[in-house]
């Protein structure tokens, strides 16, 4: 017996390290953040502003190493050769010079600062497989057939790290405000970003799992955080035992399919399930709901939904800008892999369920926001009706459907940073301040702040010239297309209905009355703050006027399963 | 008999001579030790806790620290065991993969020192 163990070769996979160097810098990134906070707990104040100062610098070099090792040359070689070297050698000295005073005139932290350097790393080395490997060799695998890197995935993790980069800024006041300063937070959102990059690569049902482990714990942890606010804690209590339910579901159904199919590698799946008629699929179907209910869970869709507004009510506002924006894009990139990629075969059988899904997510979402009396609620629940909208587009099951369901990510993550970022400005000293009425005058007291807002709420509701417009305009096509007119129809009627939560917000803000708020002591927006807002704000009209640039990228990222060769 | 419910009596042979095992001994003792009950040596045994109580009984919360990084090590032993019995066939790349896992895990602990729980105040 022994002795037969002993002869069983050991299979390590071919590794492709810069195909996982996304990955690789979020994950060190958060390792060395809780290492030097662990050694270094807090420097004197005037040498931390240094510090400071220098991760602009470092961070500029770190998206230069990290996209010259990810692509085949040094970043932005062609420049090189049109200018020259020296020249363009004093102009990385420029930038860098620029992102030190960029840096220090945000007055940020240095947990938030090496957070923003991290992400910002990261988009670069997306950048560069995408520009570099990727457009000209195609998807490939980065572990064996465990983990690939395609269009899909690349764009799913360039969103996740443009979240932990707004985020980032987000929360370096927002912590300050409420006494919580720490490196823990900024550890827990890298992590859970890893984790949503696993997500969106994996191909593999149980490699899947593990992200989906790693980046909800994270997010459980980071709802509980704010330690002062018994809201905070049931907010972290309810997202972590519900949230451990639905894992078992799709532990469950992962399992169903690996009885029905003897794989948990997708490929192998897909290849099993278009070789091989099943005669009894009873199993399968199983595993399909049972998937379906794990992943609806993590992406709020009704029946399933009923989490998401207490949490996002309780949890700390930066919190819940991540968790809409991040911890969404990831669970529907599962979604796509593993319904529309894998199981395409078999999408007469899971089409009508999602179909279902889409329907009474998007009711519900829209329905139920318009009696909320909280702005954070009501936002809750127009984030479960977006779900419903990308729902819709996975449901079309199609090229079109997918390329949808990118371009809804990518615009929704901005949008809904936005909002959330305006609410952790408004919200106040204990976070509380979230109210219609809280809202009242707005306006009058913070005119950019209330326009800003009242802008991302209209992108929210559809209206053109924002991204949210062509975001919608995308998805229904992409229904019609598929056929599933009525779902198409509802979809429209629905988006009518949550029109009328958005103007409701922004006719408080405009024709409220209370002109004082006590928990808005009126201060001037913390720079980074205003930064992380703006530049939400200018993703979200400039590709709503130019929706081009996003709509090639979500139509180039076309989610694949490579294998092994 | 099917070969499925074949190997299920296998399962069921041994879960009897189990139970007959457990209570040939406990018989055995209580036909040998000499009996005199009384109320402290009745009481459930309950790691020298009070057994009975409110049900909101509230506990340290200092020992859910420690079983928290008692968690920690405790599965870390679980991975290095099956790891050390192969350590020759993963070769210089398993050596990499566990000692970059072991150092994840002390960096818990770093972090858990630096915060001051291991300290009982």
């Amino acid at each position: 017996m022994l002795a037969q163990i002993e002869t069983l070769p050991v299979n390590t996979p071919d590794v492709d390290w810069a195909g996982l160097l996304p990955l690789a810098i979020l994950g060190v990134g958060a390792v060395v953040l809780v290492m030097f906070r662990s050694v270094v707990k807090r420097l004197p104040a005037d040498i931390e502003t240094q510090v400071v100062t220098l991760v602009g610098p470092i961070t500029v070099l770190g998206m230069w190493v990290a996209g010259g090792y990810a692509g085949e040359n040094v970043p932005l070689a062609s420049v090189r050769d049109d200018v020259g070297e020296p020249a363009f050698y004093i102009g990385l000295l420029v930038v860098m010079g620029v992102a030190a005073l960029l840096v220090r005139t945000m007055q940020i932290g240095l947990d938030a600062a090496v957070t923003a350097g991290v992400g910002l790393s990261a988009i670069s080395a997306v950048w560069a497989l995408w520009d570099d490997r990727f457009t000209s060799t195609g998807p490939f695998n980065a572990i064996g057939d465990q983990f690939g890197v395609d269009g899909f995935s690349l764009v799913i993790t360039g969103v996740i790290a443009s979240a932990v980069v707004l985020v980032a800024f987000l929360l370096d006041d927002y912590l300050r405000r409420e006494e919580l300063d720490g490196p823990e937070m900024y550890v827990l959102m890298l992590l859970s970003a890893a984790g949503g990059v696993v997500m969106a690569g994996a191909n593999d049902l149980i490699v899947l799992f593990l992200g989906l482990e790693t980046l909800s714990i994270a997010v459980y942890v980071m709802a509980a955080m704010h330690v002062r606010r018994s809201e905070s804690q049931e907010a972290g209590l309810k997202y972590f035992v519900l949230g451990a339910f639905s894992s078992a579901f799709l532990l469950y159904g992962i399992a169903m399919v690996y009885g029905a199919t003897g794989s948990t590698n997708l490929i192998d799946i897909r290849i099993f399930l278009d070789s091989v008629v099943l005669v009894d699929d009873g199993l399968l179907m199983a595993g399909f709901a049972l998937l379906l209910v794990g992943l609806g869970f993590k992406v709020a869709a009704a029946p399933f939904h009923s989490w998401t507004p207490d949490v996002y009510q309780g949890a700390p506002t930066p919190v819940v800008a991540f968790m809409a924006s991040a911890v969404k894009a990831a669970g529907f990139a599962a979604l796509v892999r593993v319904f529309v990629v894998t199981f395409g075969g078999y999408s007469s059988d899971w089409q009508p369920a999602v179909y279902a899904l889409a329907l009474l997510t998007l009711v519900v979402g829209s329905v139920l926001a318009v009696v909320q009396r909280d702005a954070k609620r009501m936002l809750a629940y127009s984030s479960i009706s977006h779900a419903g909208f990308i729902l819709v587009g996975v449901q079309a099951s199609s090229p079109e459907g997918t390329a949808s369901v990118v371009f809804y990510a990518v615009a929704y993550t901005f949008l809904v940073i936005g909002s959330f970022g305006v609410l952790t400005v408004v919200s106040g000293r204990g976070d509380r301040a979230t109210s219609l009425d809280d809202l009242d005058g707005l306006a009058a007291r913070r005119p950019a702040l209330a326009l800003a807002f009242t802008i991302f709420l209209l992108a929210q509701a559809g209206v053109p010239l924002t991204t949210g417009f062509v975001a919608k305009f995308e998805v229904i096509g992409a229904a019609v297309e598929a056929r599933s007119y009525w779902l198409a129809i509802a979809a429209m009627v629905t988006a009518v209905v949550s029109a009328f939560l958005y103007l409701r917000i922004v006719l408080s803000m405009y024709m409220g009355t209370a002109a004082e708020n006590p928990a808005d002591d009126g201060s001037r927006i913390h720079p980074a703050a205003a930064l992380a807002i703006g530049v939400a704000l200018v993703i979200t009209l400039g590709f709503g006027i130019v929706p081009g640039p996003i709509d090639e990228l979500a139509r180039d990222a076309v989610p694949h399963l490579v294998a092994a060769g | 008999m099917s070969d499925f419910l074949r190997s299920y009596l296998t399962v069921a042979i041994f879960g009897l001579v189990g139970f007959a095992l457990v209570g040939a001994f406990l018989g055995l003792g209580r036909l040998l030790r000499p009996d005199k009950p009384n109320l402290a040596k009745t009481e459930a045994y309950e790691s020298g806790v009070d057994p009975t109580g409110d049900m909101w009984s509230q506990s340290n919360i200092r020992y859910y620290i420690f079983a928290l990084l008692f968690v920690m090590f405790d599965v870390e032993a679980v991975f290095i065991f099956p790891w050390a019995a192969r350590l020759e066939a993963y070769e210089i790349f398993g050596l990499i993969e566990m000692a970059i896992f072991i150092f994840i895990l002390l960096l818990g602990l770093l972090y858990a020192w630096r915060k001051g729980v291991l300290k009982w105040v």
